[in-house]
């Protein structure tokens, strides 16, 4: 589904990604684990085709066509979805409003009509109960003013709505306390099948408890330099990074 | 002929024309006039008018007195006012009262004409008590003084709430090569009493209009009054709006301002505070393009300890337009513990749209809160990203962060029909497509 191939990436001059290599397959959840300042959400947004940030070298290969040209609602359109780790928060527009806005985007984008009025509130109604999201949010402005834990249960509603093939989920568990950190978990849970992937992005291990990995990648100095299965992220939960650090290093 | 001269001549044989004008009326009209042969019309030269320009404006060659009076159906316009619910409505047509689109009433409040204020004795006490008595007595203001003669007049009396919104509006119509309005409105809401007061000017004519209205408002010991103006007229009429607001004690007077469109629109918009307690909204929504032209241009003045003022003006211009913020306050010596609130904040679409911006705060009060501050930006990269990664494009991204942006000045509008019709009006503008039923 998603093949990066020795990606490097810098904003202005200063160089984050620095060759990286990843592929996930339909049906996959992985985990991208790193200490801070590795490069974890820069991986994130360039897949999601953030503009700040220039790809220097390597290809972002998506169900076999290159998107590294693509803008990021172009992307959208294909079905890559990032959940942010700051929502942006948007006053004047409701959470309603934006979700049928972007959903309406996605049908146009594939050359079909609007969703019918009743069809889309019964999708709001289903994937609002399934998140526990109670009604009243869905009328107030996008993220304004959201506890940290209503803003990712909101991230995973429009990903909820939206069904994405490939779901980028950026440090989903910060901010969050245990009982929103299940529900946002049981959902992302409840929306994985063998068409779609999940890629989660994290700096511990907690999150991993409820959506369990398949693959588990570490993430250091703009490059994976280790890659094993969900063992290798209790071993980090014990350990720390500083191992990854000594490897790293000592493989320079 | 220049206008001014025009304007001066014609003035002789208007004062003849109607004999059953009081000598109130009529010396005030002398005094007028001749006050605007001293000051004629404002320059770039007047420091309030640096950034407007008047020129090209007055050029025209206008007729003052329109002959023709064409008849136009509710049908028609309908599309004009806020239909949806019960209303009283002062209509004109070329600046003559329109009956067949009017409601007007007498029943505890008056709601009525200017002209009949002007002419009948019951009227008389009210009229020489507040009539002419906070509008400037120089320039466009003393032009308007000098030839008025129509207009809504509405007094709500002490303890009474007008329970239907009253709606102003003036069409024009006229097939001459340009026409000049003045309208003349008087507001006097008593003690303890509340309306509420849409006022739309809309020229249903390719030749250009150019209307110059005053408005005096008196809002008594605890009255409230909420005023809307909505301007959104065609690129050939322009507007200069002259409006007085004079509180009393513990009175909350708001006035919403909608600028979205019109050749040349200014707005000059007075609070003058006379009392404790009070509270002036001042909002205002601009949104223009081509080659439309805005400026709004406000004081408020505090005299008296613990006012409050909030001002918030957002504007949005594309194309070649052109936006004015000037923004006075004033805290007297007196007015202690006084809360003035002001922000301007802009959107420039493109480069070649212009924002003159400019707030001055004047305070002579040493324990009072006054904030100020003006943007002018661009959208935020973050919320584009966010946007498009929900599958909206750049386009449709930038329309609905617009939309956002100017959103909330409408959370203040107290009519739910209203604030729906501006809101539609609002993303029709910036070009979204936005689903209200849901």
């Amino acid at each position: 589904m998603l093949k990066i191939n020795n990606l490097h990436a810098r904003i202005g001059k200063k160089s984050i990604l620095n060759g990286i290599d990843l592929e996930i397959n339909p049906g996959e959840v992985h985990a991208i684990m790193g200490p801070n300042g590795s490069g974890k959400s820069t991986l994130a947004s360039v897949i999601a085709g953030k503009e700040e940030y220039e790809v220097r070298q390597g290809q972002i290969v998506f169900e076999s066509e290159d998107i590294a040209e693509l803008s990021a609602d172009e992307r959208a359109h294909k079905g890559i979805f990032l959940s942010f780790q700051y929502p942006v928060e948007i006053p004047g527009v409701t959470v309603t409003n934006f979700i049928k806005t972007a959903l309406n985007q996605m049908q146009k984008a594939k050359g079909e009509k609007d969703m019918p009025a009743n069809e889309m509130l019964k999708r709001i109604r289903e994937k609002s109960e399934m998140l526990e999201i109670d009604r009243k949010f869905l009328s107030r402005s996008l993220n304004e003013g959201f506890s940290g834990g209503e803003k990712k249960r909101n991230e995973i509603f429009q990903m909820a709505m939206l069904e994405p093939k490939l779901a980028i989920l950026d440090e989903t568990d910060s901010g969050l306390d245990i009982d929103a950190l299940r529900i946002v978990a049981n959902g992302v849970n409840k929306l994985k099948s063998k068409d779609n992937a999940t890629l989660v992005i994290t700096h511990y291990q907690r999150l991993l408890d409820y959506i369990v990995p398949d693959f588990v990648h570490v993430l250091y100095d703009g490059k994976i330099v280790k890659s094993g299965g969900k063992e290798l992220a209790f071993k980090l939960e014990e350990e720390g990074y500083d191992w990854i650090k000594k490897e790293a290093n000592q493989n320079v | 002929m220049e206008l001014k001269e025009k304007l001066l001549s014609s003035f002789i044989a208007f004062e003849n024309q109607d004999s059953s004008d009081s000598l109130f009326l009529n010396k005030l009209r002398g005094e007028a006039i001749k006050n605007f042969e001293t000051s004629g019309f404002p320059s770039k030269k007047d420091e309030a008018w640096k950034y407007t320009s008047l020129r090209s404006v007055l050029k025209q060659d206008y007729s003052l007195f329109p002959k023709s009076e064409h008849s136009i159906e509710y049908r028609d316009v309908q599309s004009f006012f806020v239909d949806d619910i019960d209303t009283y409505k002062i209509v004109f047509i070329d600046g003559k009262y329109a009956a067949h689109l009017s409601q007007t009433t007498h029943e505890g409040i008056d709601v009525c004409l200017m002209s009949a204020a002007l002419s009948q004795s019951k009227y008389q006490v009210v009229i020489e008590n507040y009539f002419n008595k906070i509008a400037a007595k120089h320039g466009l203001n003393a032009l308007n003084t000098a030839f008025c003669s129509e207009g809504a007049y509405i007094h709500i009396k002490k303890n009474k709430v007008s329970k239907r919104p009253i709606q102003i509006i003036h069409f024009s119509t006229v097939k001459e090569p340009a026409l000049l309005l003045q309208p003349r409105n008087l507001i006097v809401v008593d003690e303890n009493a509340q309306v509420q007061i849409l006022e739309r000017h809309q020229s249903l004519t390719k030749n250009p209009t150019l209307t110059n209205s005053v408005t005096e408002i008196f809002a008594a010991k605890r009255a409230q009054v909420d005023y809307y103006k909505i301007q959104d007229d065609k690129l050939e009429a322009s507007l200069i709006d002259n409006t007085f607001i004079d509180q009393n004690q513990e009175s909350h007077v708001a006035v919403h301002t909608f600028s979205f469109g019109g050749r040349l629109t200014r707005n000059n918009l007075n609070f003058h505070q006379n009392g404790v307690r009070i509270e002036s909204t001042l909002k205002g929504l601009t949104i223009i393009g081509q080659k439309q032209h805005v400026d709004h241009n406000t004081l408020v003045h505090h005299i008296a300890p613990n006012c409050e003022s909030h001002q918030d003006y957002k504007g949005v211009f594309s194309d070649n337009a052109v936006g004015v913020f000037n923004g006075k306050v004033v805290v007297e010596k007196e007015a202690q513990k006084t809360n003035a609130f002001q922000a301007n904040n802009n959107l420039l679409v493109n480069d070649k749209a212009t924002i003159n911006t400019k707030p001055q705060l004047e305070i002579f009060a040493d324990d009072v809160k006054c904030s100020h501050g003006c943007t002018i930006g661009q959208l935020d990269e973050n919320a584009m990203f966010y946007l498009q990664t929900r599958g909206i494009p750049e386009k449709e991204a930038k329309a609905l962060l617009m939309y956002a942006f100017a959103n909330n000045v409408l959370e203040s509008v107290k009519i739910p029909q209203l604030k729906k019709n501006i809101n539609k009006l609002v993303a029709k503008k910036l070009g979204v497509n936005i689903g209200f039923d849901l």
